[in-house]
């Protein structure tokens, strides 16, 4: 039997500490451990980015990565972007520009789009594409995840708001 | 800790690779060694003539380093074609060439630039041409103590392009070529060409080189680098293109980089 490692890791603005195996992931830590789901997992080969959270402030597909390694990191999933009431501006443009069909995809574009506001608040449509090539859509064509972010950066720029929302959680 | 683990431990760096070939099964090692934790591993910076990079050097700093822009484009055309940009957030040059994947890019772009892994172990430090450390697909000559802690190339380059088709983002080459130049003048004082995605190894165009420094850059010079290399890249029909496709692209790409570079319109 695998001897089991001690994670501490801070989720979402949350301190959160659990035994794992060591060769859990850090998506199954995600969304088993932590009963965080809105983290999907998608291809498991690292290729849809389904799974996308940031680590430390960068995005990173979790299905490739170990649990362990969150140890003494911050994590950020989808569910600490905003609340229903505030939604951060990312998610409010995928919602004002239907950024989405089936949404199994949202939760990783958001992600990686937020991060990349962040680097870039005012990007051309070329540079969103370029951001977004390691997430895949299997329904929309991007044509409006692009306009979603794009949504977002004028939100941002209108209203001095981050990519992460009004109440910045890291 | 590689000393006491042995041939058991596969050293864990980005894991971009090592992660998804333990899914595949291909690999289970019994231990994995996180480098992750050491500090200052993660260093891209020019040093005693060489531009030297960690091991733990992300393939997105690569993409941002200001002096691999200026000391050698070659690497800074090649890095955005890596993979993907969430997956460069975690992976590694000194990595890639670790896994040494017969399909890696990076390989390709170390064989041009004459570059260098420096191994490490508790017996001291040496220092291996990447043409003798990957010995063939999927293996090093890193011995099981050692652990490869740096790249560095020797010098800089004026000149380098990475020219790569691929299917999609973060799919393999279908066909690569890196060519790099070192030029002052009519003469080339310097010159790597090699191919990613076209034979049971990244190749490296020995004649094609040497027709370059030897012979200077003009119109007939390219022609014959560019048919050089074709004959040097040995292709194989498959999903990705047939054997004449990819031949004839070796060409296309290298008599467009060395074009280029002699500032010679391509045909």
């Amino acid at each position: 039997m695998p001897e089991f490692r001690t994670v501490q890791c801070v989720v979402n603005d949350e301190p959160r500490e659990a035994e794992v195996e060591p060769r859990l992931l850090l998506l199954h830590f995600i969304r088993e451990v932590l009963g965080l789901t809105g983290t999907h997992l998608g291809c498991d080969t690292t290729s849809c980015g389904a799974c996308t959270v940031l680590y430390d402030g960068l995005p990173v597909k979790s299905c490739t990565l170990f649990a362990v390694q969150a140890d003494g990191h911050e994590i950020l999933t989808v569910e600490g972007l905003g609340s229903p009431s505030e939604l951060s501006p990312v998610q409010e443009g995928f919602h004002e520009e239907h950024g989405l069909q089936c949404g199994f995809c949202t939760p990783g574009m958001m992600i990686t789009a937020t991060a990349f506001l962040e680097e870039n608040p005012n990007p051309t449509e070329e540079e969103i594409r370029w951001a977004l090539s390691g997430n895949n859509c299997r329904c929309t064509g991007y044509q409006n995840i692009v306009k979603a972010v794009q949504w977002a950066a004028r939100k941002m720029a209108a209203s001095g708001v981050s990519a992460r929302g009004a109440n910045p959680i890291m | 800790m590689m000393a006491y683990y042995g041939e058991e431990a596969k050293v864990l760096s980005g894991g971009m690779s090592l992660i998804p070939l333990m899914k595949l099964r291909f690999a289970s090692p019994g231990t994995i060694v996180d480098l992750n934790q050491i500090q200052g591993l993660d260093y891209i910076e020019e040093a005693g003539g060489y531009l030297r990079i960690g091991a733990l050097a992300r393939n997105r700093a690569i993409v941002r380093s200001g002096v691999v822009r200026s000391r050698h484009p070659l690497m800074a055309s090649a890095a955005p074609t890596i993979s993907d940009p969430v997956v460069r957030n975690r992976g590694t040059l000194v990595g890639n060439c670790c896994h040494a994947d017969p399909q890696g890019d990076w390989a390709t772009v170390m064989l041009c630039l004459d570059g260098e892994i420096v191994a490490r172990s508790v017996d001291g430090e040496r220092v291996i041409p990447i043409s003798q450390f990957v010995t063939g697909p999927f293996s090093n000559t890193l011995q099981s103590n050692e652990i490869a802690v740096e790249a560095r190339i020797p010098g800089g380059t004026s000149f380098g392009e990475y020219h790569k088709i691929e299917r999609k983002v973060g799919d393999f080459a279908t066909v690569a070529v890196g060519v790099a130049l070192q030029a002052s003048g009519g003469s080339v004082s310097r010159c790597g060409i090699g191919l990613t995605g076209v034979g049971p190894s990244n190749i490296k165009c020995y004649e094609a080189e040497r027709i370059v420094t030897g012979s200077g850059l003009n119109e007939h010079t390219v022609e014959q680098a560019a048919r050089a290399a074709a004959a040097d890249a040995q292709p194989r029909s498959d999903h990705r293109g047939s054997e004449e496709y990819k031949r004839e692209m070796v060409t296309v790409f290298v008599r467009r980089s060395l074009s280029a570079a002699a500032g010679i319109r391509a045909a």
